[in-house]
């Protein structure tokens, strides 16, 4: 059985190799052996990834149960002692072998993509510490410390999207990250604190301690009302991480940072921490069935929300990014139907086949240095490797048999079918959902493989300057064989992880049995409606963008005005930026106590200053500096005193 | 009462002052007299590392007294030469140290007047230290006025802008506040017969004051409500700051307001419980506008140093929220408000205090504090723009720096207690976001001006006192029970008086 000193070496290995990057190989180090830096980061993670197969294979070992050690003292105040310590269960061990396994594939990618780059050895230290930062996050067993990571995790990406932060946008992108995925942790922190406040409701345990919060969620302990605002807090954190509507709006434009970092954030870190979020307060979730619907038609509503906008992008990153929301939409709308098991196994292949797009996409930048479809075509005989994987993640993602995204997206329409209203009304929209990605997935392939080549970078008016230029060839083997490697696992590993029959090796629902979740047993009806569902919205996509059709803005021809709904993502950008931060914020609000500070308040001590000094003047009249007049007051004020002196007496 | 003497703490005040003295008498050169500042600085954080040390070994009570009870005999009562250190103190007085060296540091390029400018700046650590280890009420105020003579001349001489305005308006606002505090010390003396502040907690609830408890605790609150600042009393901060030199900037955030706000956890809490809880609801109210205020009114700036000014009187508002956890709910008051409070008042010099001082080398280089002339710095200051964006994000309350410890104590520590009102306060982490990340992208990041082509990133020289507050920063923040253990204790030590207040107000 692993020790507690290796989980958290699996924790400690990259944030080591942040810190030797950042105070020893960056700034002592000649630029040649930057690449050590790339070396460095691998190796920790590599150690970090076999590490977490370990703790999967103790967790499995010791029956699917919580591996239990103790808590250390972090931080005492009176009687409040903040602690610190490791859960290892099988949702950890499962998450850890997700971002360690997905992370090392895309820092082996990123030697090849970000070769040549004059931040080399900054990129490798933030993306340590953004893997060690997602690792803290899966492996935290107190409240407190999942929020620090939490909050880490959201640096790193803010340090990451901003990574050419001499690009306006790119810094531009950075800070909306931040403050918009803030906005959500001011509700997570305010849950925080209402179930502190509520300590007791946990019976006698440390509320902060996330087994003990649950059982008592589960045992009943925590309910009502209590339970959902704790629940409805958390998940406000989870809204802004994960790209929820209505906090959303910060993940197409975090498409500014460098492509693997997309494949990193969407992937297996960021993104993916709030839907580990809610799957790790699950019991508290489950206590309040306000809480789960809300879950639930937050979720569904995303997942075509953030599809519908997936049609119309042309920046292929955009697409997979509207994509990403869209999926995790998908889970939270599992969560709020009670799958846990589902949501996560989705979380699982998700993992693969959307890393494996994203850095496809990154291959092909890297061929016509472009993201623009609108300026590609024909790749698919330039870059035969990275078509074929491309097209396997867009089927995987598609939910196309017997890919590993057909098998979770399953199990997600299965336990939402059948349900109460919620479930019918958010099952209606995964379908929905099923056909849109179905299309836009198949519109990007149809547009970036297809066809004639289009002229790249070189007719890209946005193209940035300091870009890749156009190359028209298949990446380097350093950028091949992850993506062929993530291709693997976007075929096998929904039907390995969770199969439907014995595998011998595998037991059957082996993912299920190991998360404690719910068996859905294989429902072909419903297979099959959305197997024809997806292959008409591919169908669709072959209509519209296949070489030779009529036009690729045929769509937009015909329906303009919800054309331009969409490429303006539903105008909420500009509601959020120009109208409530810029105009309402900083040009009115901002603006008047500002003015009220310097007129009002700072008048108000100018006016006492004034008055001073217009009292002060009569009185400094008679003080003229004229020694005669002073000496006739004194000798006037003498005359009196004696005069008064010698009638009193 | 018998004379003692440690001498350790007698030295930690006076050798500033003894550094000025000599500087006075003996420092011919410019280079001599930054020799000798220099020194007695690196001998005072030493002995201020040392004093914190040697409490946090053993956090309990009233340590290294020096105390000489005949110091001036008046009538049959005596003043008293009295200093000692405790846990509320303790970590102050390590905060005074760092910064007081960093201040030295950061004034080696001053060419005006030189000899006069470091006898001033070490006077003025002598005044801080000695009002945070005065333990006679009569000393604490002569240490607590002595501070404003060395920071008037600072200003108003080597300042910039309106330097001679905002001199005056800083020392006429503290002065104004601390005439009441006079009028309030008096009173107690007169009503108890002794200025110790150790005896005057149990005095004040056993005697009959002269004036209703009430005004006493207005009388003495006013100043240090000017100091922290505590809306609308905060006017004269951001011209203050604004026009100061870059040390006396730093001193001035970094340890003058954290006088007011020790003199309220101290007096407020420690002598006034009762009063102190009544008066939660208004301190609340009061904290909540110093968050919400300040932050929104910070996003409006354009001068540096005025931007900071203004997140300054944002982050005192969480002092004053961490503090009105005193009212404590149905009698129960926990000891994390007052913690987090003080925690707030280390955390914010250490980091606002590196904000001065990085701004101080911005200005030396760009020539200019205005942001919107400022813009791409990071590609030619490499290793300053990491230092900048620490502490920015330490000041938005990152968790792994000290800014989110402090922060999060207060919340949780007053939550229970004003609801809605500590709400509204956490959500001024999400305007403290979109102020300082706007100001380090608009200065830093995007495209460079070309006037910025051959500026050149900070020396090493200059880095060391950045560096030293950075790692203080975020070793706090990943282990903050280096500084919580002490002040916890202190704070300990206080909350019987305060619990017995909050369970007579919920009867």
């Amino acid at each position: 059985m692993i020790s507690e000193l290796a989980a958290w070496l699996i924790f400690l290995l990259p944030l080591g190799s942040f810190a030797l990057i950042a105070f020893l190989i960056r700034p002592f180090l000649a630029r040649e052996l930057h690449v050590l830096a790339g070396y460095a980061t691998i190796a920790a993670i590599g150690v970090s990834f076999v590490l977490s197969v370990w703790a999967l294979g103790s967790v499995v070992e010791g029956h699917n149960a919580e591996i239990g050690w103790a808590s250390h003292e972090w931080m005492t105040v009176g009687e409040f002692r903040f602690t610190v310590g490791i859960l290892m269960d099988p949702l950890t061990a499962i998450m850890l072998f997700v971002v360690t396994g997905v992370s090392l594939l895309i820092q082996i990618y990123s030697l090849g993509y970000m070769k040549g780059d004059d931040g080399f050895a900054r990129y490798y230290a933030f993306m340590s510490l953004f893997t060690a930062s997602m690792i803290g996050l899966v492996l935290a067993r107190n409240v407190i410390q999942l929020f620090v990571f939490w909050e880490l995790v959201g640096l790193s990406s803010y340090l990451l999207i901003g990574f050419w932060y001499k690009r306006p946008a790119a810094a531009n992108a950075a800070k909306k990250a931040f403050i918009v995925t803030r906005i959500g942790d001011f509700g997570f922190l305010l849950g925080i604190l209402y179930l502190f406040f509520n300590g007791g409701a946990v019976g006698g345990g440390n509320p902060l301690d996330i087994p003990t919060l649950n059982e008592a969620a589960k045992a009943g302990l925590l309910a009502g009302s209590a339970a959902t605002w704790i629940a409805v807090g958390l998940f406000a954190g989870a809204i802004g991480k994960s790209g929820q509507f209505p906090l959303h709006t910060w993940l197409p434009d975090a498409m500014e940072g460098p492509t693997p970092v997309s494949a990193l954030i969407h992937a297996a870190t960021m993104v993916a921490a709030g839907v580990f979020l809610v799957a790790r307060f699950f019991d508290v979730f489950a206590a309040s069935p306000a809480a789960m619907d809300t879950v639930a038609i937050i979720g569904g509503f995303t997942a075509i929300f953030a599809a519908s906008m997936g049609l119309v992008a042309n920046d292929i990153k955009r697409v997979l990014a509207y994509s990403t929301v869209s999926q995790l939409g998908y889970m939270m709308l599992a969560l709020g139907v009670g799958a846990y098991g589902p949501a996560v196994f989705h979380l699982f292949t998700h993992a693969f086949f959307k890393a494996l797009l994203f850095l496809g996409s990154g291959n092909v930048n890297h061929a016509t240095g472009t993201f623009d479809m609108r300026y590609m075509g024909g790749l698919r005989r330039v870059m035969p490797i990275t078509h074929l994987c491309f097209l396997i993640g867009g089927l995987s993602l598609a939910g196309v048999f017997p890919l590993a995204g057909f098998w979770s997206k399953d199990e997600i329409l299965a336990s939402a079918w059948g349900g109460d209203a919620v479930s019918q009304v958010v099952f209606w929209l995964a379908i929905v959902a099923v056909f849109m990605t179905a299309f836009y997935m198949f519109r990007a392939i149809f547009m970036t493989f297809e066809g004639e080549f289009r002229g790249g970078a070189a007719n890209d008016p946005y193209a940035p300057p300091d870009g890749h230029g156009v190359h028209l060839a298949e990446s380097p083997r350093v950028m091949v064989v992850p993506v062929a490697v993530l291709a693997v696992a976007a075929v096998v590993a929904g039907f390995v992880a969770n199969s439907v029959t014995d595998l011998g090796v595998i037991p059957i629902h082996w993912l299920s049995h190991f998360l404690h979740a719910d068996i859905k047993a294989f429902n072909i009806p419903l297979a099959a409606i959305s197997s024809l569902v997806a292959v008409s919205g591919i169908g669709l996509a072959y209509l519209m963008y296949r070489p030779g059709a009529r036009s690729f803005s045929f769509a937009s021809v015909l329906m303009r005005p919800a054309h331009a709904v969409l490429v303006n993502k539903y105008y909420m950008d500009f509601l959020y930026e120009r109208v409530l931060v810029r105009v309402w914020f900083y040009m009115r609000l901002a603006f008047a106590l500002d003015w009220l500070d310097k007129s009002i308040v700072d008048g108000a001590v100018r006016m006492i200053d004034k008055l001073g000094r217009s009292l002060g003047k009569p009185l400094a009249l008679p003080q003229t500096g004229q020694l005669q007049g002073y000496g006739m007051v004194i000798s006037i004020g003498i005359v009196i005193i004696f005069g008064v002196y010698l009638i009193w007496r | 009462m018998e004379t003692q003497f440690h001498w350790v703490l007698t030295v930690a005040v006076f050798l500033p002052a003894a550094g000025a003295l000599l500087i006075a008498l003996a420092g011919r050169t410019d280079a001599l007299v930054r020799v000798i500042a220099g020194a007695v600085a690196l001998a005072e954080l030493a002995l201020s590392i040392a004093i914190f040390a040697g409490y946090y070994r053993d956090p309990s009570g009233l340590r290294m007294v020096d105390r000489l009870p005949d110091w001036i005999p008046v009538e049959s009562f005596s003043v008293q030469y009295f200093l000692g250190v405790d846990g509320l103190s303790a970590p102050l007085v390590l905060l005074t140290g760092v910064l007081g060296m960093a201040a030295v540091y950061a004034s080696w390029s001053v060419k005006l007047r030189v000899r006069e400018y470091f006898i001033w700046l070490l006077v003025l650590q002598t005044a801080v230290m000695g009002v945070f280890l005065a333990q006679d009420f009569l000393l604490f105020f002569v240490m607590w006025e002595l501070e404003l003579i060395p920071m008037f001349f600072l200003i108003s001489i080597w300042g910039s802008g309106r330097k001679e305005y905002s001199a005056m308006k800083f020392l006429i606002f503290t002065l104004g506040g601390s005439a009441f505090m006079l009028v309030g010390i008096l009173v107690l003396f007169f009503s108890t017969g002794t200025f110790d502040m150790t005896l005057l907690p149990a005095l004040i609830q056993s005697k009959s004051l002269l004036l209703p408890i009430g005004w006493v605790f207005a009388l003495l609150f006013i100043a240090f409500a000017v100091k922290l600042p505590v809306w609308p009393l905060h006017t004269w901060l951001p011209d203050a700051h604004t026009d100061a030199p870059t040390a006396a900037s730093v001193m001035l955030a970094g340890v003058l307001l954290k006088m007011g706000g020790y003199g309220m956890v101290r007096v407020g809490a420690g002598m006034f419980p009762d009063v102190l809880a009544d008066f939660a609801p208004w301190l609340v109210a009061l904290g909540v506008i110093n968050v919400l205020y300040g932050a929104v009114v910070t996003i409006r700036q354009t001068d540096l140093k005025r931007l900071i000014a203004f997140s300054s009187i944002s982050h005192m508002g969480y002092v004053l929220v961490g503090i009105s956890s005193v009212a404590g709910v149905a009698g129960v008051v926990s000891p994390l408000g007052l913690t987090g409070a003080s925690m707030q008042m280390f955390t914010h010099g250490a980091i606002t205090g590196l904000m001065f001082l990085l701004v101080g080398i911005v200005y030396e280089k760009a020539h200019t504090r205005h942001i919107p002339h400022l813009g791409g710095l990071a590609s030619r200051m490499p290793v300053f723009a990491v230092a900048f964006l620490v502490a920015g994000l330490a000041s938005l309350g990152l968790p792994a720096t000290s800014g989110f410890v402090s922060e999060i104590l207060v919340f949780l520590g007053t939550y229970p207690v004003w609801n809605w009102p500590t709400a509204l306060a956490v959500f001024g982490i999400v305007i403290t976001a979109g102020y300082i990340l706007w100001m380090v992208q608009r200065s830093m990041f995007g495209q460079r001006p070309d006037r910025f082509d051959n500026i050149s990133d900070a020396t090493p020289l200059e880095m060391v006192p950045v560096a030293v507050l950075v790692a203080a920063i975020i070793v706090v923040g990943v282990y903050p029970a280096f500084i919580t253990d002490v002040f916890a204790a202190g704070i300990a030590e206080m909350m019987e008086p305060i619990r017995q207040a909050a369970m007579a107000a919920a009867g």
